[in-house]
């Protein structure tokens, strides 16, 4: 129910001298909606209201991580506000919110709170910091008589006090301090506190504005014929049974397919049904997922480019040698809500709405296509039904094409993607082949490791390739992260990649290259412990002896999940650990075969994150993840044959369903060390702690994914 | 034709094959139900009709001619309902919550039938309501909390 959301459309001046433009989402939304007459923005974080609403802005997307939480607590904190008194916006896109490593604001890489952590404080302190002095001045006193207290500034000594509405107008003409100090953490009355989510009520009620529930007036609605194979462009079309269809209103080539637009979906998805299309067959006409998976396994067992060395692993080692071979599909990130985009084309330039994890790429993008400057596109950024990395593309794919959809059409047109569209629509986690080898001492354990991996490029043919590829070896550090920054002190290391080509849109997907290395490094290090006749969890710590923050999440997911106690009969556990986005996870899989396939009971998972802002989110991503990392150990594939997709929609494409959801306990280890990333760590180590955990119950070895292809047998008692 | 939504009518100019939970979402205006697969395969756009939980998304609006739609914007109208959101609070259930307007509307359907569902009555009333963010086990909890409150 956006349209009455519109009136909340209102712009103040920045204390970096932009303008801002803020969408109210609905959090909250009496509060802002009470607060539009007199706001005034402190600083680019902060706007205050004169009755003393405090409206944080967040250039973070909610896709379900908690991040408006997160960052509200954070900021709140620091300009001493109750988070029940604050509203949060999704800010605009601006330069001042870009990422403090990188030229662009996004959401991605675990590293919202871990990059914006000191950011939001310095700002929070900052905004604190003017109304302290704007006091001053009211007051007559010192500013350091003055302290923040409860959405006011207090004079003790006097007993007078002066709330932030009062102080706002004349705080946001002072110049923003550059010394203002963040609290110590012994005073941080949010940070490290399990507050309940911020945004829970608008998502019990159906207020929540998901990009799919803009509503803008006039709005009309599109979908797009796409081809059947990647590479394919239509040659000609025959629209005349579409423009019969009840409600459709046009049907319009775009680059990307025929486009119908209508006045509800459904008579765009009727009109697309009735449309006659005949493609030119492209580049991905031919695609077997079979054949790639035959063609990189024969690859990798050829040398390719190095892009790790320590040691001497390539020479002749004596000693018990093992080898192994770890094949992983391609996969969708298959977020709930469906790809969808609305576009409205005004005198002043073009309005984007979307659910974007890219703000700053996707508006340089829609600003392409629509033949504007970025200035003249304002993006506005909605909760998005879930990412997972689909929604950050540096193709900007579902913005070009909607903007193409609503260009020049005189009313807002929404392009909605169906369920469909979204699996056959690319932007993969890429299929891989990772082939190790190891020569073990006779301790046991590895003297040489050699990892060969065959996989696509993420970024090839974007403006990112150039920032992301490795100039000397022609290879992304996403192709082989978890592989090249391998943990245990193993004295020689060789990890090699044939970057593969193929017409297959891939990008990253909830953890990146670490998907598909961490299982073949932790499945192939339990297939030395096995081989080495030693424990799992034991070996591993053996070879973790330096690295304090694996050894601590080991023994303590261990300890919570009983390693080395009695399980009941037919189940066994299994253990895994992987370093990531600055994190380290370890979990312990217990399983059972029912029917012959694979159950996860329980998985306990420790995560060495740094220093917490919210442990109750920080344990839900956890979880989250082992979750999104089953559905796809369990069942997640997309696979080709004839340069067709074979799956299209839930039934084929199977996320894990309640019944299948293990119990999952999340153990945090207590760290003041800078935070690191949380949303993506707990993905990685899940599908070796499931497939180790198999092999204790039946002695084969899971060495392809999803396990719907891996026949297990119970090994007798 | 008219539709009854949450006690109110509302007369919507659609064919009757349109899927009832297109006529809500683009023509009524109540985005609160959700699309999520078009197949009756997640439940996302689950709705009551007559009480009973359905896939608003495979239910053409011949088929609700006459009966009483309720969804998600309407559901706080009971007293069970309301408890349910309040369960989903408390737990602090959604993540990215696009799928829980679905999943609130098939709790409260199970509970209508089954007031102390078991473990095994939440696994068969709620098994078609995809997640894929995991919020399973706190739904889990919340319909617990909601059957005890």
């Amino acid at each position: 129910m956006y349209a009455s959301r519109r009136t909340f459309l209102k712009t103040a001046g920045t204390a970096a001298g932009g303008l801002l433009i803020g969408l109210a989402l609905p959090v909250r939304t009496r509060a802002a909606t009470a607060s539009v007459a007199a706001d005034t923005a402190v600083n680019a974080y902060v706007r205050i209201a004169t009755d003393g609403k405090v409206t944080l802005l967040v250039p973070k997307s909610e896709m379900g991580q908690g991040v408006y939480t997160g960052f509200a607590q954070i900021l709140a904190d620091e300009l001493e506000v109750g988070l029940e008194h604050v509203t949060v916006e999704a800010a605009p896109v601006a330069a001042v919110y870009n990422a403090t490593f990188a030229p662009m604001q996004f959401t991605g890489g675990s590293s919202s709170i871990a990059g914006s952590f000191e950011v939001l404080r310095k700002a929070g302190a900052s905004a604190r910091s003017m109304l302290i002095a704007a006091a001053a001045t009211e007051l007559g006193v010192p500013a350091g008589e003055l302290h923040a207290a409860n959405g006011a500034v207090v004079h003790a000594a006097s007993g007078r006090q002066l709330s932030y509405g009062a102080l706002a107008a004349r705080a946001a003409t002072l110049p923003a301090p550059t010394d203002a100090k963040p609290k110590p953490a012994s005073e941080w009355r949010l940070i490290g506190k399990a507050v309940p989510r911020i945004d829970t009520r608008a998502k019990v009620n159906g207020s929540a504005g998901f990009g799919l529930d803009v509503r803008l007036p006039g709005m009309v609605y599109a979908v797009v014929a796409r081809p059947s194979t990647f590479g394919a462009t239509p040659l000609r079309y025959d629209a005349k049974a579409a423009r019969a269809v009840r409600g459709v209103l046009e049907v319009r080539e775009v680059p990307s397919g025929i486009a119908v637009i209508a006045t509800n979906t459904w008579a765009a998805t009727q009109g697309r049904a009735a449309l006659r299309v005949e493609w030119q067959a492209g580049a991905g006409a031919e695609l077997s997922s079979d054949r790639i998976a035959a063609d990189y396994a024969a690859r990798a067992r050829t040398p390719g480019v190095v892009v790790y060395e320590r040691g001497a692993a390539s020479a002749t080692a004596t000693g018990h040698a093992l080898e192994a071979d770890y094949a992983t599909p391609y996969l969708a990130h298959a977020p709930m809500e469906p790809l969808n985009c609305v576009v409205a084309f005004s005198a002043a330039g073009c309005d984007v709405y979307t659910g974007t994890q890219f703000q700053t790429v996707d508006r340089a993008a829609a600003a392409a296509v629509a033949g504007l400057a970025p200035e003249q596109v304002r993006l506005h950024t909605t909760l998005l039904g879930g990412g997972f990395g689909r929604r950050g593309n540096p193709a900007s794919d579902w913005v070009r094409e909607a903007v193409a959809v609503a260009k020049g059409y005189p009313q807002p047109v929404m392009t909605v993607w169906t369920r469909e569209d979204d699996l056959h629509g690319g932007y993969y986690r890429p299929q891989a082949h990772n082939r190790l080898t190891a020569v073990l001492a006779a301790d046991g354990l590895p003297a040489s490791w050699s990892h060969t991996q065959v996989v696509q490029s993420l970024t090839r043919g974007t403006a990112f390739h150039a920032m992301m590829v490795n100039p000397k070896t022609g290879i992304e550090a996403t192709q082989h992260e978890g592989a090249s920054d391998l943990s245990y002190a193993i004295p020689n290391v060789r990890v090699a990649v044939h970057d593969a080509i193929q017409p297959v849109p891939v990008l990253w997907w909830r953890s990146v290259g670490h998907t598909h290395t961490s299982f073949a490094v932790e499945s192939f290090v339990d297939e030395c412990a096995a081989a080495a006749g030693q424990d799992p969890l034991a070996y591993r710590l053996a070879l973790l002896a330096d690295q304090p923050r694996h050894l601590a999440v080991l023994k303590l997911a261990a300890e919570k999940a009983g390693w080395g106690t009695p399980l009941p009969s037919g189940h066994a556990r299994g253990i895994a650990v992987h370093a990531s986005f600055g994190s380290v996870v370890a979990e312990v899989a217990e399983v059972s075969l029912v029917d012959g396939k694979p159950r996860v009971h329980r998985v306990v998972a420790a995560i060495h994150c740094g220093l917490v802002v919210n442990p109750g989110q920080v344990a839900y991503q956890v979880e989250g993840a082992v979750c999104f990392a089953l559905s796809a150990a369990l069942h997640g594939e997309i696979t080709f044959v004839d340069g067709q997709v074979q799956q299209s929609n839930f039934g084929d494409y199977t996320p894990v369903r309640l019944t299948e959801m293990p119990r999952v306990e999340v153990h945090i280890v207590p760290s003041t060390d800078a935070p690191t990333g949380v949303g993506e760590p707990g993905t990685p180590p899940l599908a070796a702690a499931v497939t180790n955990a198999l092999y204790a119950l039946t002695g084969v070895r899971a060495r392809r994914l999803p396990l719907s292809h891996v026949e297990f047998t119970k090994a007798s008692a | 034709m008219k539709l009854d939504i949450n006690g109110r009518t509302h007369e919507v100019d659609a064919s009757p094959e349109m899927p009832l939970l297109w006529a809500l979402r683009d023509l009524v205006g109540l985005t609160g139900t959700k699309f999520g697969c078009g197949a009756a395969l997640c439940g996302a756009c689950t709705v009551h009709l007559d009480g009973e939980a359905t896939r608003a998304c495979v239910t053409p609006l011949s088929a609700v001619a006459g009966r009483k739609i309720t969804t998600i914007e309407g559901i706080a109208e009971s007293a069970l309902g309301k408890k349910v959101q309040a369960a989903w609070i408390a737990e602090d259930v959604p993540q990215c919550g696009y799928c829980q307007s679905g999943q609130i509307m098939s709790a409260v359907a199970l509970l209508r039938s089954h007031p102390k569902p078991s473990d095994a009555d939440i696994d068969s009333g709620m098994n078609g309501n995809l997640c894929r963010c995991g919020t399973y086990n706190r739904i889990r909890l919340a319909i617990h909390r909601a059957a005890e409150s």
